[in-house]
């Protein structure tokens, strides 16, 4: 008997176990992922390529590129800020701040449209103000910037907080005690120690930035050319039952999730520090 | 819940006005700016926002919250939408903790791509993952097709919102038990072994209990996660009322209609449900620290 026989599985159990997760994993995530590129290609490539080609698509990857530029900025923003007052100090009320930052997370998508509908929509709390002032955000691009910001609020910020505190003060300290300023302090020491950290945040920030749906969907209008997303795009054209459009659009975020996914393992491989579970 | 989130927004504010009392002496700089910046932008953001829908569901008398609350529309659509959650949850809890430990202990070809494949529906976009199922489960989807002769409607039914949830929630439980099972030391198991204990033993007694934190966490999260999907489920679900309706889905219905005060109503119920599945997260994350230390 070999010695770790006892903590190995008998074939048997692997056999079963393996093809278990296969049939499952199957059903669930590769048969649809197949399917997108399968639809979109249902006509051959010509007409694929037609559909991605449109105006009105040509305007929507614009939107969505338009979107991750403002939400992924203000995202890092935002997280080194939040990692470096709670990471880097100690204050009343921290662990109260750390659980608001998530809050976003576990709000539905449709209720973080529907906030800002009622701030700034034209029954809202500015809605006479906005309408007086003939400035549009309900139903126009600042809206859909507010509800992409709102989904992707935590995300760089939980990478670099729990990071931040694993190294501790010390660097930062010895910088300060040298005569280092703030900026300089970030600049060349905390950020060469995240840098990983923030990446793989960025990644998955601009990920959700481009294809949120429910958010993006209740203050957008839906309207061609202007304020469509690409997510919003794929729902108008498979309401149409014009399939092969909005599958070929559809193909290009799958295209953009499987190189995020790549981006992400390779970051893992290389810095696994930079893993965690959950989102 | 109104009081929860009004007075979390309030002790913000007291927090920052009172800073330099509850803060201990540092030699590192900005402080104040990097707390100032994150709390305002926290604030007009999220906090100020969200205490809108509260506000807008305050605004009627307590049998007028009710009727919209807790309508037979709307009791229907939370009993699909928790229910189809609590369910996708169910199935992948039962497959999460295969693939996890097929991840973990087993080496098989194509074991990397599997691994990142998992994270696929946190990267793909809701409405993609939508139409692909839906068109996959459709009565003439590959799939579909097969289901249909056995009488089993996947697409447009609440069935369809569980294939759906079950997409969306699989990463939580398969992410939240892997790094436990890998940490679980093949010592403690050897050590069992070497005691007697059969392998179905030493699965029901010392890796099981192991991971039931873990696997806790990432039911809970998928579930919760599974309870305010929108995107993914309206292109599979039917939506029909008091059917196939999800509580989301209702939510955007009474806003196109401009009942925004029965759309606030509902959101805040569905709010409350998530913080307080927030809080049972928290717990159970808690009892786990605890229980390891």
């Amino acid at each position: 008997m070999s010695p770790r026989s006892s903590t190995e599985d008998p074939w048997w159990v692997k056999a079963l176990v393996l093809s278990l997760v296969a049939v499952f994993l199957g059903l669930v995530l590769v048969l649809p992922l197949v399917s997108v590129f399968a639809e979109a290609l249902r006509q051959g490539v010509g007409p694929a390529l037609a559909a991605i080609s449109t105006p009105d698509a040509i305007a929507s990857i614009k939107l969505t590129l338009l979107t991750a530029a403002v939400a992924v900025p203000f995202n890092i923003v935002f997280g080194v800020a939040a990692a470096w007052a709670v990471a880097k100090h100690e204050f009343w009320g921290k662990s109260l701040l750390i659980s608001l930052i998530d809050v976003p997370f576990s709000v539905s998508p449709v209720v973080a449209g529907l906030i800002y509908v009622l701030i700034f929509g034209s029954h809202g709390w500015f809605g006479s103000w906005l309408i007086d002032h003939d400035i549009k955000i309900i139903f126009a691009v600042p809206g859909i910037m507010l509800a992409t910001l709102f989904v992707t609020f935590p995300f760089v910020a939980r990478e670099l907080i729990p990071l931040m505190q694993e190294q501790g003060v010390d660097e930062e300290e010895a910088a300060a005690s040298m005569g280092a300023g703030g900026w300089i302090t970030l600049w060349r020491v905390t950020t060469p120690n995240i840098r990983w950290g923030l990446l793989y945040g960025v990644l998955l920030c601009n990920a959700r930035a481009m294809g949120e749906f429910g958010a993006v969907s209740v203050v957008s209008g839906h309207i061609r050319g202007l304020t469509n997303t690409m997510p919003l795009h794929v729902e108008i054209l498979y309401n149409e039952y014009d399939f092969v459009g909005a599958f070929s659009v559809a193909a290009l975020l799958c295209l953009l999730s499987i190189l995020t996914l790549i981006l992400k393992g390779l970051l893992e491989m290389l810095q696994p520090q930079v893993r965690r579970a959950g989102h | 819940m109104s009081s929860l989130t009004s007075s979390s927004a309030g002790q913000d504010r007291r927090l920052g006005g009172a800073l330099p009392l509850f803060r201990r002496r540092s030699a590192i700089p900005g402080f104040g700016l990097s707390l100032g910046l994150t709390v305002s932008l926290l604030s007009l953001v999220v906090l100020i926002p969200l205490s809108a829908v509260i506000l807008k569901a305050s605004g009627q008398s307590f049998s007028e919250f009710l009727e919209a609350g807790f309508s037979p529309r709307a009791l229907g659509a939370y009993r699909l939408s928790f229910g189809a959650a609590f369910v996708a949850a169910m199935v992948n809890a039962l497959f999460g903790v295969l693939t996890a430990w097929a991840l973990v202990r087993y080496e098989f070809p194509g074991k990397s791509i599997i691994n990142g494949l998992v994270d696929l529906p946190f990267a793909l976009p809701t409405a993609v993952a939508g139409i692909a199922l839906a068109a996959l489960y459709a009565p003439n989807g590959w799939v579909g097709q097969y289901l249909e002769p056995l009488g089993i409607k996947a697409a447009y039914s609440p069935l369809g919102v569980v294939i759906a949830l079950t997409f969306i929630g699989l990463p939580f439980v398969v992410r939240s038990i892997e790094p436990v099972l890998r940490d679980l030391s093949a010592d403690v198991e050897e050590a069992a072994a070497s005691l007697g204990a059969g392998r179905v033993s030493i699965i029901g007694r010392v890796i099981l209990p192991a991971l039931g934190p873990a696997w806790l966490t990432g039911f809970a999260l998928s579930f919760a996660r599974g309870v305010g999907e929108y995107g993914s489920v309206i292109f599979i679900a039917g939506n029909m009322p008091f059917k196939s309706e999800i509580a989301p889905l209702l939510i955007v219905i009474q806003l196109e209609q401009f009942n925004y005060q029965a759309a606030s109503t509902i959101a805040v119920v569905m709010l409350s449900a998530s913080f307080a599945m927030l809080l049972v997260i928290n717990a159970i994350q808690a009892w786990a620290r605890k229980r390891s230390a």
